[in-house]
């Protein structure tokens, strides 16, 4: 290959992982913008309606953060959804029960993160035990956790401090995007506390990826093992480490979800692993490791979101319609993934 | 060239259970040289680099490095990297969902005060690498955009920028095109002028003869010589390589049962699969056996192989009895009558877990399809009479294959051939691990095969069992069909023609 080719071929400049970037930020924007202009009549055009998204999935975001780092190291995490519920359920009982004060509480929730991820992290990058099944015991771990501690639904009401972050709102300065509702009192847009975890978190997981050698080792990792073992990287601790990150974010996740919910229940967030899973992957992550970024899992993670706040919208469609929707997106995405794979084999040849 | 000694390897010693892989090999590696380290498979070539690498630690011997008082002893590839030796493998081992820059620098990233990855440092610096090397790659740049030979040298050069004074190329250009390897040899000469030690593992002969500044040679585990590369000349280095004196061979008669009116039952014309054998003719008449000879990895296997229809042929046509024939997979070629007994056949051959029988019996039934069940009977009948005609050593037809030996083992195989009664069979190293008693029984069955009519594509490294079975042999020098020969065939012919240049 010439010097010209080369150049031509860096201007061309985006490769298939932006790519599919570029179709989920675009799909996001076309849907959003279709069902406000659909819906304008019941609102979904109002700022709050997105804020809403990002308030209801601000936990989903902190794990889905996590998650893609896992999924970057070729692994895979379904022991989140059980996790988050183990966290709700030792927070609503902390306080209700046991009668400590939320921010120990809080604390004690993330070291229960960091030691749940670093058993899994063990068993993974040590015992090299595959993925699926370690993060499997973990789920049915959590899971069973949960119901042990209690199998009531716990609101929690007794604790202040807590009571007061949960209701803490932070509105849009300038009235930017205010309406005057139907009964003439003006309506100034929101978000709440979790929301500005899961933005730092995000922010923070996008700066670890780009900027850090521990990030930087979870794309060598993820793109070959072998190889990146023989370039010196530490293959196991890399692994362990992403199953560390995945499980505080996924604690962190808990308390954004705790903050929303206020209740602790044994049956909470079920599921949320392949929600966290399937944003991910529509956010362009491939399973197979080594390609994906949060970017792309965060919009992944409001296209989900915005399914299903059509779906509320629409009033007459029963929830279950958004797993359709998602179920069918996914395949579209994976489908895409296989044919951009199959053209780069092409390409080379 | 400075005669400065950078790398010593005394008495070298592996053994594995069983086998004794190395056995008191010295090698020594100057600074400034590319220096070939060549022998036949299992001579013990990757158990010296795996060894010096540290992937093995050798049973006995010392390692030393230039520089370094003690003996060196490496426990890992990373601490060979630190020692100063560095490999770059066949398959590149990096990681090809970064970008160039990325992996030239992955795990030793320049990092900023705050401890970040510094990009732009990092961008400066694989640039500088990049043009210092001469290699004009935009690295920013994913590396799977790149063909296989510029990320080679990317791994060469991420080598090289850790400073090392070693460098072990393993097998680097057997994926490689003409003009790739000629930029990856350029880049070898300039690292050599910059002093650079290289020990560059290969087959093939042309390219040793074309870079290398000395020669070691490695039989069976043993240190067979190191020679400066001019007084080496090919025919000698083959015949050190397999080990024959070439001066005293023994004449041995070819049989000369040539039979040149017989029909040509295969002819290859122009046939050719990419970067494994470049486009050959070939042509097999009734009752002849033909024998490919070559060095291994000289592309015997491949040839034979793309006749079969493993590798698909890319150009050129292939005729069967005077028919254009299309051979897409194996199955093709055997309803056209082809047989073919693959060289590995623990990996591709007998499947260990059935019986005699119903390996026996699996060449048949593929052919008449799975919804055509051979009746039990017949099956039956089948594998007695193959057992007593190969006389296959087995307590019952229903023994599990993988309780027999190596030698009964292919018996099986051919057996399972012979029972589809194919007018052409190709058998890749039918010989191989075998006792000599076995040996002779083959071949004697061999030639009972052709005298019945058949075509025989016949395989082997042993150049003495060539000469005593073959009509005609066709030489096979890296990838390429160079030559046949009939006749008066003996073995220093045979070794010339391997070797190049003379009597082909």
């Amino acid at each position: 290959m010439n010097r010209k080719a080369i150049v031509q071929r860096s201007r061309r400049g985006m490769n298939n992982s932006n790519i599919l970037l570029m179709i989920t930020i675009g799909l996001f924007i076309v849907m959003y913008t279709a069902g406000s202009i659909v819906y304008a009549d019941k609102g979904f055009d109002h700022l709050q309606t997105f804020l809403n998204i990002l308030i209801n999935n601000a936990g989903l975001i902190c794990v889905a953060c996590g998650m893609t780092c896992v999924l970057l190291t070729g692994g895979i995490d379904i022991s989140v959804g059980a996790l988050i519920g183990m966290v709700c359920m030792f927070m609503a009982v902390g306080i209700e029960f046991w009668g400590l004060s939320s921010p120990v509480l809080m604390i004690l929730i993330l070291l229960i993160g960091i030691t749940f991820g670093l058993v899994q992290g063990l068993c993974v990058g040590y015992l090299n035990i595959q993925p699926f099944i370690v993060t499997m015991a973990g789920m049915f771990f959590a899971r069973g956790m949960t119901a042990v501690i209690s199998t009531q639904q716990v609101t929690i009401k007794s604790d202040e401090f807590f009571v007061m972050l949960a209701n803490l709102k932070f509105f849009i300065p300038f009235e930017i995007g205010a309406y005057v509702n139907s009964k003439g009192r003006l309506m100034v847009p929101f978000f709440r506390l979790p929301v500005i975890i899961a933005l730092c978190v995000l922010v923070a997981v996008f700066l670890i990826l780009r900027y850090t050698r521990f990030g930087r080792s979870l794309y060598a990792v993820g793109g070959n093992q072998q190889s990146a073992a023989l370039m010196g990287l530490d293959v196991k601790k890399t692994r362990m480490k992403a199953y560390m990150l995945s499980s505080f974010l996924c604690a962190i996740g808990g308390i954004c979800y705790v903050l929303n919910t206020m209740a602790g229940t044994a049956s909470q967030a079920a599921g949320l692993e392949m929600d966290a899973i399937s944003s991910a992957v529509i956010g362009g992550t491939l399973l197979t490791g080594g390609v994906g970024n949060v970017i792309g899992s965060f919009f992944g993670v409001l296209i989900n979101g915005t399914i299903s706040s059509l779906v509320k919208t629409h009033g007459k469609l029963i929830s279950s319609w958004s797993n359709v929707v998602t179920a069918i997106l996914l395949c579209v995405f994976i489908v895409l993934q296989a044919v951009f794979t199959k053209l780069k084999e092409n390409r080379k040849r | 060239m400075e005669d400065r000694v950078v790398l010593t390897m005394r008495g070298i010693t592996m053994t594995f259970p069983g086998v004794l892989a190395l056995d008191g090999v010295d090698f020594t590696l100057r600074k400034g040289e590319i220096h070939a380290l060549m022998g036949e498979n299992g001579a013990g070539k990757s158990t010296l680099i795996k060894c010096l690498t540290g992937v093995y630690q050798c049973d006995s011997g010392e390692i030393h490095v230039d520089g370094m008082e003690e003996p060196v002893q490496n426990h890992s590839t990373l601490e060979a990297q630190r020692n100063g030796i560095s490999t770059v493998y066949q398959e590149v081992n990096l990681c090809p969902n970064l970008s160039v820059m990325e992996n030239l620098f992955v795990g030793r990233e320049p990092v900023t005060k705050a401890g970040t990855i510094d990009r732009r440092v990092m961008l400066k610096r694989a640039q500088q690498l990049m043009e210092d090397l001469g290699l004009s790659i935009d690295v920013q740049q994913t590396l799977e955009n790149y063909s296989l030979a510029l990320q080679q040298m990317i791994a060469i050069a991420r080598a090289v920028d850790m400073e090392c004074k070693i460098l072990i190329l393993d097998e680097p250009t057997s994926s490689l095109d003409d003009s790739e390897v000629a930029k990856l040899f350029s880049l070898m000469r300039k690292l050599r002028d910059q002093g650079v030690g290289i020990v560059f593992v290969t087959h093939f002969l042309e390219q040793v003869y074309e870079v290398c500044d000395r020669i070691t040679v490695l039989r069976n585990g043993l240190l067979v010589g190191e020679y400066p590369l001019s007084e080496l000349p090919r025919v000698n280095l083959i015949a050190a390589m397999m080990g024959k004196d070439i001066d005293d061979l023994k004449e041995i008669k070819p049989e000369s049962c040539q039979n040149n009116c017989a029909e040509p039952l295969i002819s290859a014309e122009g046939l050719s699969h990419v970067n494994k054998i470049k486009p050959f003719d070939l042509q097999i008449r009734q009752g002849e056996v033909i024998g490919l000879t070559g060095l291994l990895g000289s592309g015997r296997s491949e040839l034979a192989r793309t006749i079969y229809g493993a590798d698909k042929a890319q150009t050129g046509t292939l005729k069967v009895k005077d028919k254009k024939v299309h051979i897409n997979h194996p199955i093709d070629a055997m309803r056209l009558g082809m047989g073919m007994l693959p060289d590995d056949r623990k990996a591709e051959g007998v499947i260990a877990d059935l019986t005699v029988r119903e390996n026996i019996v699996l060449g048949i039934q593929a052919l008449r399809g799975i919804m055509n069940l051979l009746p039990m009977k017949e099956q039956c009948e089948i594998a007695d009479r193959f057992i007593e005609l190969l006389q296959i050593k087995t307590p019952s037809r229903e023994t599990l294959v993988k309780q027999l030996s190596g030698g009964n083992q292919q018996k099986v195989i051919i057996a399972r051939w012979l029972a589809t009664n194919p007018d052409f069979l190709i058998l890749d190293e039918p010989t191989r691990g075998i006792d000599i008693g076995t040996k002779t029984e083959i071949q004697k069955l061999i030639i009972r095969l052709a005298d019945e009519g058949k075509g025989i594509l016949f395989i082997s490294s042993e150049i003495d069992e060539m000469l005593r079975t073959c009509n005609r042999l066709a030489v096979l020098r890296d990838g390429e069909k160079v030559g046949e020969l009939q006749g008066d065939m003996t073995q220093e012919r045979v070794m010339h023609a391997i070797a190049g240049g003379e009597n082909v």
